[in-house]
């Protein structure tokens, strides 16, 4: 067997966390010590993902990298493999993790230790999320990341973090119980819970509704989609910064992710009766959080629900099931994981500085900060999903496909892109322009070293993808032509 | 040759934007202008080589999105129509960035705005040198994205602030049925590729797109053809751009800009995108005669709005916006009757005396030290003789006074629309005559309120007005030779007899030739008799005898109220879009997020288990005979239902 790569991508940053966990505890020295551990690691582990990518055959149709280990006395095994989809989900992640470890700096005053160990932890399982390859592993991965985000919402939260700890933990535990059974059930029917395996064999047509919105359930709500969206909002206020980020950036696109692999890729019949659910709530989240996210004034609210509208574009994409529906899905996941990242490390910079999230507190300060003025400038645009940047490749591909399946649906959904520039562009307006008054702005420093690293490295790519997003759309074309393919082949078999 | 011309803007955006701070101010002005001065000069060569060789080119870039069947490159395509752009484009672009050198001098941001209008200069080349409809779509939402930086350039003011937002959501409002267009022809064609589409369109020009729209669209009752649809989609996006009635509101307010960006963007050809893309569709519009209608319909109707309106401002730049829109009202008119020719030949002369007005209204502003109320002006001809001459200059040629540009291209259209023989080409032709009467008045206001009559201004005295300096006349008059000989010189090529053979080549279809008779005299000769007699009558209401025009206005409140406000348009879209908005945000929020889903859910069930659990607790009270009680209880019910079944 191979070296295992993706085992050691998954097991690396757990590793880290380790170390930190064993290294002694004097407060001042190890602040520093198991900052660089962190940073050290994941860094390893982001190199190693881009290796991956450079040695990662795009033109295959089969999972690459498996590693199959006994496990369970056989009943489940430890399978993980990777295809076009996976991969990129997988650099994501490792990309954004040390973003997060580098910004800790300001954001955490206490138990930065344990903290450092969350974020690693959580590293690790949603690497191992995007690469399982067997439906318990998958279960464990997605489940266990629940558990560090909660207490990183729970510890380093706002005033407010019980509160909201407890809601997102209810809201998304509920969806998890009815996918755990779901899991279950296919064991039972089908003997099996190997994802290539279940591919194969297929499910009988009779199970899947049922199995269709167990899975459904769980990834409705991580996605968030109407009307299961109101813990994101409430999430993200209490969450730290660094919290924030991980829940927007990487958190919400393993339901994505799990659409795509699951719902569709095991149960196309049902996939294709629910199509039509999937669009109406798609479409509500779209207008009607974009609507909502008009007349927020808490930054980070605002911007939570802008996610709900980005993910709405997303849910539509996926079930257009056509080439540039689902590629389109793809790339605004992407782009929505560096964007929406970058979107609250720009809050999480002024409400350093000043200790408010809300919108009135602020005005004016690109005289004061005009390059955190100029940079904010560009996360803004890339949401709007201006041409140039990666926003607009996701959006657009999704509208054309969503047109390609209905010229209503496409249209309403299309509605997003005026409210979307119109709430972006109001929030900068009262956030950046206008008359310094507020007295308490004015000592207010631009950004630091670390603070234009974390911006640049987010904005770079998503100038880049915007104006050649090739190398991303070559990697996922197989794998997508490849899902449409056998989704259309099993419909038509059953008709 | 088109790499340098279209990239050389972009590397003077960067060099000014990105590292303005270490080259200093003068330097990024000279780099700036420097560059965008080597694309006009590379696009009036490559025109002179389109001219006389018929030069055409299609340069692939790169790969831009490739998806299933969707193909998009990054491309320059030069033909006639595009090399018109070109040149409208970089000439006036360079000019306004020597005027800005002087106009700006007092800002302390002169390196971001250099940076702007350089960068607004390359989307605009990117827009017209596309060679496929998602290029387009990019450098139209480039622009968009420019003139919302240079509207809201002085960040300070809130005006700016609102105007800048309100210029990108209107526009945005036009760019969503633009990019609905693009699906559609995407859809039924599977290319965005402007060739490649215009080979199929005769196959489907009549037909049905019924079948596909059939399930979704047929409740609405609306039964269209395919060829209508794609069409009105695109036109509804160049409204937008282009500012034409219902989605005109943004080009009045979007005067909070400098004015060299008014100029730049609001006048010569950012606004005109819209007419380019109806020209470069116009293998499309050619087969919808029933949106080339709509088209004329809509045009007219701005051209006869905006002049209404522009009679009776007092901001000098608030006028001449609503000039431009009125006159590119004209411009839609043309395409909307055929006559893409003549609608290019508008907006290449256009761009010279309206930029020249601007930058002419600029100078005064300048010396004004920033005041823009005419009512504040006055008399000052004098002082400003080469600004006095030049805007004379500009307000001749807009007017279309004989034998300057302006006389060649309007008259040009109303003949094209009284030629296309029919009772509506009559009537538009008719309101054409008519706007431009309303032109020639509202434009003489404008001279001789600000040059001519007393003095009116009490903040400045009469002796401190001064002349502006020689980097803003000297783009003045560059702009002025062209607005005098650019209709004369340039008639035979845009519009002349043999129009189907050389100059457009296949960059312009015309399903029909255009006709090539005169209109009976008394139309030929109506516009220019009524625009040389509108000027003394003009002087006379606006100088020698002005209670003539406050009684007009006085008797007629409602009207002149329900012009000076605009036609109620702003106060309409706000009772109607902005507030409805708002509340419906709110109650979104508060009253469905807020008050049901988490009432009922999160919250809900937390309370019933709350509550469930102090109920449990009752029972558990530690009294053996209430337990005995309960047990008995359970027991019996129990034994009943056992019995019973």
């Amino acid at each position: 067997m191979d070296f295992p790569i993706l085992s050691s991508l998954i097991l690396l940053p757990t590793v880290g966390a380790l170390f930190i966990l064993l290294s002694k505890s004097s407060e001042k020295y190890n602040f520093k010590s198991s900052k660089y551990v962190a940073l050290f690691v994941s860094f390893v582990n982001f190199f190693i993902s881009i290796y991956l990518w450079y040695i990662f055959d795009p033109n295959s149709t089969s999972f690459q990298f498996v590693e199959n280990r006994f496990w369970l006395q056989g009943f489940v095994n430890y399978k993980v493999g990777i295809d076009g989809i996976s991969i990129l989900f997988i650099i994501l992640s490792t990309f954004i993790a040390p973003l997060c470890i580098i910004s800790v700096n300001r954001t955490i005053k206490v138990r930065l230790k344990d903290f450092l160990i969350a974020i690693l932890v959580m590293e690790s399982l949603m690497i191992g999320v995007f690469c399982s390859l067997d439906l318990v592993i998958f279960y464990l991965f997605f489940e266990g990341g629940l558990i560090p985000m909660f207490l990183i919402i729970g510890i380093w939260g706002g005033s407010r973090r019980v509160y909201s700890a407890f809601k997102f933990f209810l809201f998304t535990l509920l969806g998890s119980v009815l996918m755990l059974v779901a899991i279950i059930s296919i064991y039972w029917i089908t003997g099996t819970t190997d994802v290539t395996e279940l591919y194969n064999l297929g499910i009988e047509a009779k199970y899947q509704n049922l199995l269709w919105l167990a899975f459904f359930s769980s990834f409705a709500v991580k996605t968030p989609m109407w009307p299961v969206h109101t813990w994101l909002p409430d999430a993200h206020v209490e969450a730290p910064t660094a919290g924030s980020v991980l829940l927007a950036a990487i958190l919400l696109k393993m339901a994505g992710y799990g659409f795509i692999r699951f719902s569709i890729g095991l149960f196309p019949i049902a996939s294709e009766n629910f199509t039509f659910l999937i669009y109406i709530l798609s479409l509500v989240a779209i207008v009607y959080t974009s609507f909502v996210a008009l007349m927020q004034d808490d930054m980070k609210k605002l911007i939570a629900y802008s996610s709900v509208a980005h993910m709405g574009y997303v849910t539509l994409g996926i079930f257009t099931i056509n080439q540039q529906g689902l590629e389109g899905s793809i790339m605004q996941m992407i782009s929505h994981g560096l964007v929406s990242a970058a979107l609250f490390f720009c809050v999480g910079i002024v409400y350093d500085r000043r200790h408010s999230r809300l919108i009135n507190d602020y005005g004016g300060i690109v005289t004061i900060m005009p390059k955190y003025a100029v940079l904010f400038m560009v996360f803004t645009l890339a949401a709007i999903g201006l041409p140039g940047t990666s926003g607009f490749i996701g959006e657009f591909l999704i509208l054309m496909g969503a047109f390609k399946e209905s010229f209503l649906i496409a249209t309403i959904a299309s509605l997003g892109i005026v409210l979307g520039a119109a709430y972006m562009l109001w929030l900068y307006k009262r956030v950046v322009f206008g008359k310094l008054i507020n007295t308490d702005l004015f000592k207010m420093p631009d950004l630091n070293k670390s603070e234009i690293f974390i911006l640049t490295s987010l904005a770079l790519p998503a100038l880049f993808f915007g104006l050649y997003p090739e190398p991303l759309l070559n990697t996922i074309e197989t794998s997508i032509t490849n899902l449409i393919d056998t989704y259309k082949y099993t419909i038509n078999v059953t008709k | 040759m088109e790499y340098t011309l279209v990239f050389s803007p972009l590397l003077g955006a960067i060099m000014s934007g990105f590292f303005g701070r270490y080259i200093g101010d003068r330097n990024s002005e000279i780099i700036t202008s420097l560059l965008v001065s080597i694309s006009a000069l590379l696009s009036l060569i490559i025109f002179k080589e389109v001219v006389l060789y018929n030069y055409e080119n299609n340069l692939v870039i790169f790969n831009w999105i490739s998806s299933g069947t969707l193909n998009v490159n990054w491309s320059i395509k030069v033909d006639a129509v595009s090399s018109v752009m070109l040149v409208v484009v970089c000439l006036i672009s360079s000019l306004v960035h020597i005027y800005s050198i002087g106009y700006m001098s007092h800002d302390p941001h002169k390196t971001r705005f250099m940076a702007f209008l350089s960068l607004f200069t390359f989307a605009m080349l990117i827009l017209v040198t596309s060679d496929n409809f998602l290029q387009l779509f990019f450098g139209w939402e480039g622009v968009g994205l420019c003139s919302y930086f240079l509207i809201g350039f002085w960040f300070k003011k809130e005006s700016a602030n609102a105007a800048a937002i309100k210029a990108f959501l209107v526009n945005r409002v036009g760019d969503l049925a633009f990019a609905l267009g693009i699906f559609l022809i995407f859809y039924l064609f599977g290319t965005v590729n402007y060739d490649e589409v215009f080979k199929q369109i005769p196959s489907v020009a009549n037909a049905d797109v019924t079948p596909f729209l059939n399930r979704k669209l047929v409740y609405l009752g609306v039964n269209f053809k395919a060829i209508d649809l794609i069409c009105i989609l695109l036109f509804i996006g160049a409204m937008g751009k282009s500012a034409q009635f219902l989605l005109h509101t943004w080009l009045p307010d979007a005067m909070e800009g400098p004015t060299p960006v008014s100029a730049l963007i609001h006048a010569a050809t950012m606004v005109t995108a819209g007419v380019f893309l109806i020209v470069r569709c116009s293998p499309i519009f050619e087969y919808s005669q029933l949106v080339l209608n709509i088209i004329c319909l809509v045009g007219i109707t701005t051209a006869f709005f905006a002049a209404t309106v522009a009679l009776v401002q007092n901001d000098i730049k608030k006028i001449i916006a609503y000039s431009t829109c009125s006159q590119l009202g004209y411009m839609f008119f043309a395409a909307g009757v055929g006559a893409y020719n003549a609608a290019m030949f508008h907006l290449f002369t256009h761009a010279f005396f309206k930029a020249l007005l601007f930058l002419g209204s600029g100078s005064v502003i300048h010396s004004f030290k920033e005041e823009q109320d005419i009512r504040n002006m006055g008399g000052v001809w004098k002082k400003l003789p080469y600004t006095w001459i030049l805007m004379i200059i500009g307000t001749l040629a807009l007017t279309g006074f004989p034998f300057l540009s302006g006389y060649y291209s309007k008259d040009a259209i109303i003949e094209f629309a009284y030629m296309r023989g029919n009772s509506f080409g009559y009537w538009a032709a008719l309101i054409g005559i008519f706007t431009a009467l309303l032109t020639a008045i509202y434009s003489w206001r404008l001279i001789f309120k600000t040059f001519h009559g007393s003095y009116e201004n009490k903040n400045l005295k009469l002796e401190s007005i001064h002349e502006s300096s020689y980097v803003m006349i000297i783009p003045l008059i560059v702009l002025g030779i062209g607005s005098i000989f650019a209709g004369f010189l340039f008639k035979e090529l845009f519009i002349g007899a043999n129009i189907d053979s050389d100059f457009w080549q296949n960059s312009i279809k015309f399903l029909n030739p255009l006709s090539t008779d005169h209109p009976p005299l008394s139309i030929v000769y109506s516009t220019p008799i009524l625009v040389v007699l509108s000027i003394p009558i003009s002087y006379y209401l606006f100088v020698k005898n002005r209670k003539i025009t406050n009684w007009l206005a006085n008797e007629n409140k409602p009207i002149y109220n329900f012009l000076i406000n605009k036609w109620y348009f702003d106060e309409l879209y706000d009772y109607l879009f902005v507030k409805p908005s708002k509340q419906l945000g709110n109650f979104f929020w508060k009253n469905i997020d807020l008050k049901t889903i988490d009432r009922f859910g999160p919250d809900g069930i937390s309370n019933f288990i709350t509550k469930l659990s102090n109920n449990a607790v009752k029972f558990q009270s530690g009294y053996i005979y209430k337990y005995a009680y309960i047990m008995l209880l359970g027991f019996s019910a129990l034994l009943t239902y056992l019995i019973i079944i």
